[in-house]
């Protein structure tokens, strides 16, 4: 099969180009990760993150064939039609909108200031109890689909409003990340944490076209947590 | 939390709001005279005249003009804000989206006070 990947080294390459590779997969339907592993042997010079190849640690985001997914869990089936069977060549670009700082290697920063801008740790300002704070399973229930992101940044790079504005929007991740702990029964914070979502660009910058939803790998639907806020924001301003 | 200046309500969920309400305010209007024109395929410019003369429809056109206004310049706020912005333009981008978002803000308060003018008479 075909192998495009993009390529960059700053210290050696005054632009990024497109690198060809060839590679026989011996008609296995290997996971994309696998694929680079393989290229690896043949060019060391390859970079790319990874870690647990297994869809928890969030390392290989990257672009495959026009869509965010994570290396490790996607099939070179599912990357787009053609592509396992050779008919078209997997196209490897790294998550679009952040700077790159080697081949498929991006620089995270601007996506984890916008993740630490939303608090992402529980507050409370009761005294602790003896043992720990209890919730109903109800209540427990609330955060589900919410605390199972594991920062790929799929989804935030695969959305437009996060392209142009990266230092303002704080990107469907983040979002994500900030309702879980408005749901939370054992946040205190709800008020202070809505009051830094009200402005033009942090939420409302969202257009709701849902690239993040389909990006996701976890299946997590930031798109709808994004809509929670917005009624929490309206319930507090109306 | 980031501050605007030029925002039409300098707060995300006011701007959102109000998109939202003169949207569908303009959805009921375009609606309403779609059916009325069908239900009045052959009226002359008489029973426009009157039609459109009457004090319901001119509080609804002038409702209209504000809403078209507001939407206008909420939608193209964004839009500049999206498109004109460090990335496409360096240095000069604050001054370029400013005297982009002031000509649109001047279009749209002559079109509205336009508007006024050809509803309660005078142009």
């Amino acid at each position: 099969m075909k192998v495009s990947i993009y390529r960059y080294n700053p210290e050696t390459d005054k632009e990024p180009y497109m690198k060809e590779y060839e590679l026989d997969t011996a008609g296995k339907n290997l996971m994309v990760l696998d694929v680079l592993n393989l290229l690896k042997e043949q060019d060391p010079t390859l970079g790319y993150r990874r870690s647990c190849r297994e869809g928890v640690c969030g390392s290989d985001g990257m672009n495959m064939n026009g869509k965010n997914g994570l290396a490790c869990v996607t099939a070179l089936s599912e990357v787009a039609p053609g592509v396992f069977e050779g008919r078209k060549p997997l196209i490897l670009r790294p998550l679009p909108g952040l700077p790159v700082v080697r081949d498929l290697v991006v620089d995270m920063t601007m996506f984890y200031n916008q993740y630490e801008k939303v608090q992402p740790y529980l507050q409370n300002n009761t005294p602790a109890p003896a043992i720990e704070r209890l919730q109903s399973p109800e209540e427990r229930e609330k955060i589900d689909g919410l605390y199972e992101c594991i920062l790929c940044a799929c989804c935030s790079t695969s959305c437009p409003s996060f392209w142009w504005n990266p230092e303002k929007f704080l990107g469907p991740a983040a979002l994500l990340q900030s309702y879980r702990f408005l749901a939370d029964s054992r946040d205190t914070e709800t008020d202070a944490r809505l009051a830094k979502l009200d402005d033009p660009f942090s939420l409302f910058r969202c257009r709701g076209i849902m690239n993040c939803v389909s990006v996701c790998p976890k299946g997590l639907n930031p798109t709808r947590a994004i809509g929670h806020i917005r009624d929490m924001l309206l319930e507090r301003g109306v | 939390m980031t501050t605007s200046v030029t925002s039409l309500g300098r707060n995300g969920l006011h701007d959102w709001l109000l998109q939202r309400v003169t949207a569908v305010l303009l959805a009921v209007y375009f609606i309403f005279m779609a059916g009325w024109l069908v239900c009045n395929g052959g009226a002359d410019y008489l029973t426009w005249k009157a039609f459109m003369g009457s004090a319901c429809m001119q509080i609804a056109n002038t409702l209209v003009f504000f809403s078209i206004a507001i939407h206008a310049w909420a939608g193209l706020w964004i839009v500049t804000t999206d498109y004109i912005t460090r990335m496409q333009f360096g240095d000069s981008a604050t001054r370029v989206r400013l005297l982009i978002q002031l000509v649109i803000a001047g279009l749209t308060l002559v079109y509205a006070l336009w508007g006024l003018l050809m509803i309660w008479g005078g142009a």
